[in-house]
């Protein structure tokens, strides 16, 4: 056996019999490396004659391609061996804790504006708003409420000055004048907003929320009005069949007026909308007065049509089984969590309003 | 108001029963809001059972007890009797229930410090007997009976009370009710009984309406009436009066009273012998004093209608009676008033004096004119049927005519309305039913307004009254066309939507406060602006509008706090108001964050939250809102609420706009508490100036090079102004600076901090060489070294 023959032997026997990953790299540079063996063994060529060169270069290509294979497959097999051992100590308790997820919440009154925005966007509304603050025409004059009406009573009105000319808006209604005062017919809108009255227990807060529609054109009549609210409320409810009542009331910027009663029942103390023998009133509307057209320069021999107002968070309160009016705007940080909506859950038609 | 089926009947030939009539008022408008059963004098009395009975901690003959009547909780009760003791069955009487013996009304009150809630009473103060020794000890068998009333309540009739809209004056009396029901077919409306009582008597007593200003009075007629017995009202009166809520007084005020809730005929009765001289109705003069019916005293201010005599005032014109000229139950001789009086004026002195009452609540709204008579006729006939006497000719003064209104009314308006077809002889029908007399004019109507109904003005008020009374239910509905034409959301909705979603996609839970808040904490917020105070605050601690939406929020996070929520993340997006005109408010986007450490768990190594959390959070959502990083510049200056040192400001990158502020709050505000607010008029404002359409995306392939630099600058030194440098060298080589260390202490100079960042480099066009490399190297060090005053640290 040549040196050449016993070096390759001895190689092979350390390759074969380590377990060991750095002993592993260690043959490898000592074999494949710059100044390694098969290296070294073709230096050797140089000083040989022609024929024993080719028959030493084809058997240094030989053993290394050899020592190749075995160190290839040792490698890999020690690598396992490794991760093997590497995995089985790596034992986790999986019932531990996951790393906490902090995801907001959108409170529950801004979910159902959107809700209501989808609605009313198929059907051709768009969205105008209105500031906080009033003026007294604006409010009420504007709206044919005159002065010292008792009208005006069921408004109790936050006042910023004592001339009583400046307020926080008592309901969204100021919004149509300035939508009309501003534009031109027709008018196919609704104004979602902040609301104040100056009313404060069970069931009222100083500040609430209202919608208001106002849809004015040549023709529009008493028959789009129901036909309208009866097309929102079975949507906002997602219900096929909705009962719904309209009964003859009064406000002086509506008339005729009427309020709207859905029917209900109660299961299992939850409420269930849109059948039953019991009413809820959920809002007020009627065709705009002509005084409140003319009062906006829009001309009531021309044009007509209808407003409506409802109160934002007893939809919500209805629709999502919120009982207490008051606990919207408290922000308890258990309330926020539990009644929030996710914020990648937008309302759109084509998904639906609701999960 | 209220009423009963039977004094319906009075006014309604109909064979309607109750339930149905209770559907058809709803149906025409009069909405029913209560039904209840008749309440009488004694049904207030309710069986109940001493828990227990305690000492009284400051009387020694007195007890405190707990009792129960029924009701979840039992009521502390203090009693004198001897025999009240644990487990005894007996007789409570409520607050505001009239003691029979004595007539005494009960109201809470402390008896020796301790609060009692009603009384426990004794045989005789219930009348059963004389029996006066201890509160009543009833046997076993009422056990089942706590919280029932002892005498019985009368099962049967009803009291219907309906919640009349301020348009309907007419239907604040049975009469109106009546005529609305018999228009909808629900019956007949009877003619009203002819007065058959003979006016023998002299009217003797001079009454004049004075020439004022304002005059509320234009009517005042009037009736005396001698010699009649006063007594208690018969059974049929007294329920009556009781049906309406009311307690019977004597025959006379209940006859007047009975009047007013029949037509909407407010009445009043003086004792004719207390009147000095003559009546004259006139405006008050300033400071002018009377003690009215309520046994309060008032003084007026000038031009307050008054009814006056010869030593003052005898009562308020249309509100309220005075004390001195009250009758009593041994009253002989009487002056009966009915008189018309303006709903403006009267409205205004009533509010002025914060009076309420009967007749006010109908005269503001508009009493029939024509029904001064009717009323006194129909007043007359019951006094004299229960009390007997004389009675004299109506005096009847008046300064102003009363015209019927005329409208001239297109019966097509209906159909125009409600789309739906109606017939012009069922529009005529519907309106002579309601009283309007109509006459046809060729394709109009002209109709006449009944006097009862001040509501009515023009077309649209007919068109209303008959479409209430056909129904709403008649009317088709017309299924809404969807179509589109204009945009749901405009661009700024646009924005307010994203940004609300955007912000609590990061962890923030949407709040929603009052737009109103404590004028105390909103100083510390209102920088410049002024405080806006609410003239009539719901309370003292919500009396301004908000400058910022950080007073609300910082309340309501200290609240979770104490309810033992730590790690909170809260946000609102709404109003802040910059002062008190419609529009000079600004919509804000307001986060606040506060973290608690566990110090206890290992488990949770917690992300601190710091400047750069709040700072990342923000600007995300700016990102998200489509404000990138070369839109804006971060400045220092920022309000006084915020740590001086520990903020910033996001301003657009023309310096002319604040979108938005961030950092720690204050430490004397709120500890270890970080926030934002972003101003979204203003990104909206700078987003619609600078408008970009997405350009078309290119990269480059050519290979890209780190360098890594640190510089040795002064302390004060901002970040930005070093990567701004560096990035203006050559905006195309140059593809991102990365700060990856900042460090101050050992081996630097006390005043100088160092600023480690790796620069991206790559070409666009080419492969860059060593040469290249080494040049644009060269130019950044060379350049941040001239402009900044930095030096390379070797």
């Amino acid at each position: 056996m040549s040196d050449f023959e016993k070096k390759i032997l001895e190689f092979k026997n350390r390759l074969n019999s380590t377990q060991d990953s750095k002993e592993i790299e260690a043959i490898r540079t000592d074999i494949f490396s710059k100044n390694g063996f098969i290296n070294s063994q073709f230096k050797k060529l140089g000083s040989l004659s022609e024929d024993e060169k080719k028959t030493f270069a084809s058997n240094i290509n030989k053993a290394k391609q050899e020592l190749l294979e075995i160190f290839r497959s040792k490698a890999i097999e020690v690598l396992d061996k490794d991760l093997n051992e590497k995995i089985k100590k790596e034992k986790i308790d999986v019932t531990l804790p996951e790393k906490e997820f902090k995801i907001g919440k959108i409170h529950p009154v801004s979910q159902v504006i959107d809700e209501i925005s989808c609605i009313f966007s198929e059907i051709g509304f768009s969205v105008e708003e209105g500031p906080d603050v009033e003026n007294d025409y604006n409010n009420f004059t504007a709206l044919n409420t005159p002065e010292d009406h008792p009208a005006k009573d069921m408004h109790d009105t936050f006042y910023l000055d004592e001339s009583m000319k400046t307020l926080l808006r008592t309901h969204t209604s100021p919004v149509q004048v300035r939508t009309m005062i501003k534009g031109k017919p027709p008018f196919k809108i609704i104004a979602p907003g902040r609301t104040y009255r100056s009313d404060s227990d069970q069931t009222h807060t100083p500040m609430f929320h209202q919608l208001e529609g106002l849809h004015i054109d040549k023709n529009i009549n008493m028959g789009h009005l129901k036909g309208c609210l009866n097309y929102f409320i079975k949507e906002f409810f997602e219900v096929d069949k909705i009962k719904m009542r309209f009964r003859p009331s009064h406000f002086p910027f509506t008339e005729p007026s009427a309020e709207v009663d859905i029917g209900y029942r109660i299961e299992n103390n939850k409420i269930i909308i849109g059948e039953g023998d019991k009413w809820l009133e959920i809002l007020g509307c009627g065709m705009v007065h002509p005084n409140v057209l003319k009062n906006c320069k829009v001309d009531p021999k021309i044009y007509q049509g209808f407003a409506f107002g409802i109160g934002i968070d007893r939809l919500a309160m209805l629709k999502y089984g919120i009982n207490d009016l008051r606990s919207f705007f408290e922000c308890d940080y258990r309330w926020l969590n539990y009644y929030g909506f996710d914020p990648l859950d937008v309302p759109t038609n084509y998904r639906g309003l609701s999960k | 108001m209220k009423f009963t089926k039977d004094w319906l009947d009075v006014h309604l030939k109909t064979n309607k029963s109750e339930s149905q009539i209770i559907q058809k008022l709803n149906s025409i408008g009069l909405e029913v809001e209560k039904v209840e059963p008749v309440k009488n004098e004694l049904s207030d009395f309710i069986v109940a059972k001493i828990i227990k009975a305690n000492k009284h901690p400051n009387a020694d003959r007195l007890k405190l007890c707990d009792v129960d009547i029924g009701k979840k909780d039992t009521l502390k009760v203090v009693c004198g009797a001897p025999n009240a003791r644990d487990g005894l069955l007996t007789i409570y009487a409520p607050p505001g229930s009239v003691i029979p013996k004595n007539g005494m009304k009960l109201e809470i009150s402390k008896i020796r410090g301790e609060t009692s809630y009603g009384m426990l009473c004794s045989e005789s103060e219930l009348k059963l007997s004389n029996e006066s020794e201890g509160i009543i000890d009833l046997n076993d068998k009422y056990k089942t009976k706590i919280g029932k009333s002892f005498f019985g309540e009368k099962k049967g009739k009803n009291v219907i009370e309906l919640s009349i809209t301020p348009n309907r004056p007419d239907c604040l009396g049975v009469r109106g009710i009546a005529r609305d029901l018999s228009a909808s077919n629900f019956g007949k409306l009877k003619e009203p009984r002819k007065s058959k009582v003979k006016k023998n008597i002299k009217h003797n007593l001079k009454i004049k309406i004075e020439k004022n200003k304002n005059q509320a009075c234009s009517i005042f007629g009037s009736c005396i009436i001698k010699n009649i017995k006063n007594t208690e009202s018969p059974g049929w009166l007294k329920n009556r009066i009781l049906a309406l809520g009311l307690r019977p007084i004597s025959a006379v005020v209940d006859i007047t009273n009975y009047v007013m809730f029949d037509l909407n005929r407010p009445l009043h009765a003086y004792d004719l012998d207390k009147i000095k001289n003559k009546i004259t109705v006139r405006n008050s003069k300033k400071g002018e004093s009377f003690k009215a019916l309520d046994n309060k005293n008032y003084t007026l201010d000038k031009d307050m209608c008054v009814i006056s005599d010869d030593e003052g005032v005898l009562g308020l014109g249309g509100i309220i009676g005075g004390e001195r000229s009250g009758t009593e139950i041994h009253t002989k001789n009487i002056l009966l008033e009915s008189a018309y009086f303006d709903p403006s004026t009267t409205r205004k002195t009533a509010k002025k004096l914060d009076l309420n009452s009967d007749a006010k609540f109908r005269f503001e709204r508009g009493v029939d004119p024509q029904s001064v008579t009717v009323g006194l006729d129909s007043a007359v006939e019951l006094i004299l049927e229960i009390c007997g006497g004389e009675v004299s000719k109506f005096d009847v003064k008046q300064t102003k005519k009363f015209k019927n209104l005329e409208i001239k009314f297109d019966p097509k308006m209906v159909s125009k309305t409600v789309g739906t077809s109606i017939n012009t002889n069922e529009i005529k029908k519907i309106l002579s039913n309601l009283g309007f007399t109509v006459k046809t004019k060729g394709k109009f109507l002209n109709v006449k307004v009944p006097s009862w109904r001040p509501d009515i003005f023009g077309e649209i008020d007919l068109v209303e009254e008959v479409i209430r009374i056909i129904g709403f239910e008649k009317i088709k509905s017309i299924e809404p066309d969807k179509k589109r034409t204009k945009p749901t959301l405009n661009y700024f909705q646009k924005h307010f939507h994203l940004a609300q979603r955007s912000v609590a996609s990061k962890g923030y839970l949407e709040t929603i406060t009052w737009s109103f808040t404590d004028e105390k904490i909103n100083n510390k917020f209102k920088e410049k602006c002024e405080s806006v105070k609410i003239v009539n605050p719901i309370s003292s601690d919500l009396n301004v509008l908000r400058n910022s939406l950080y007073p609300n929020l910082i309340f309501y996070l200290e609240k979770n706090l104490n309810r033992g929520f730590g790690d909170q993340a809260l946000f609102e997006i709404g109003p802040a108001f910059t002062g008190k005109k419609p529009g000079q408010q600004i919509t804000v986007v307001c986060g606040i964050k506060k973290q608690s450490i566990d110090e206890d768990s290992n488990l949770e190594k917690n992300d601190l939250v710091d400047v750069f959390h709040i700072k990342k959070d923000l600007v995300q959502s700016l990102t998200e809102l489509e404000i990138r990083k070369e839109d804006f510049k971060v400045e220092e200056n920022t309000p006084s609420y915020y740590h001086p040192g520990i903020s910033g400001s996001i301003v657009s990158k023309d310096g002319n706009l604040v979108l938005g502020y961030f950092g720690a709050l204050h430490p004397k505000i709120i500890s270890n508490t970080f926030g934002f607010e972003i101003f979204l008029e203003n990104l909206v404002e700078y987003k619609a100036k600078n408008k970009k359409t997405k350009e078309s995306l290119t990269f480059s392939d050519y290979q890209k090079s780190d360098r890594d630099f640190a510089f040795l600058v002064n302390k004060d030194t901002r970040a930005q102004d070093l990567t701004e440098v560096i990035q203006n060298i050559d905006k195309n080589l140059i593809k991102q600076i990365k700060i990856f260390d900042v460090y101050e202490g050992e081996n630097i100079p006390s005043d100088k901090k160092s600023i480690a960042l790796k620069v991206t480099i790559q070409s666009d066009h080419k492969t860059l060489d060593e040469n290249d490399l080494t040049n644009i190297s060269k130019k950044i060090v060379s350049t941040v070294e001239e402009k900044t005053g930095a030096k390379l640290r070797s």
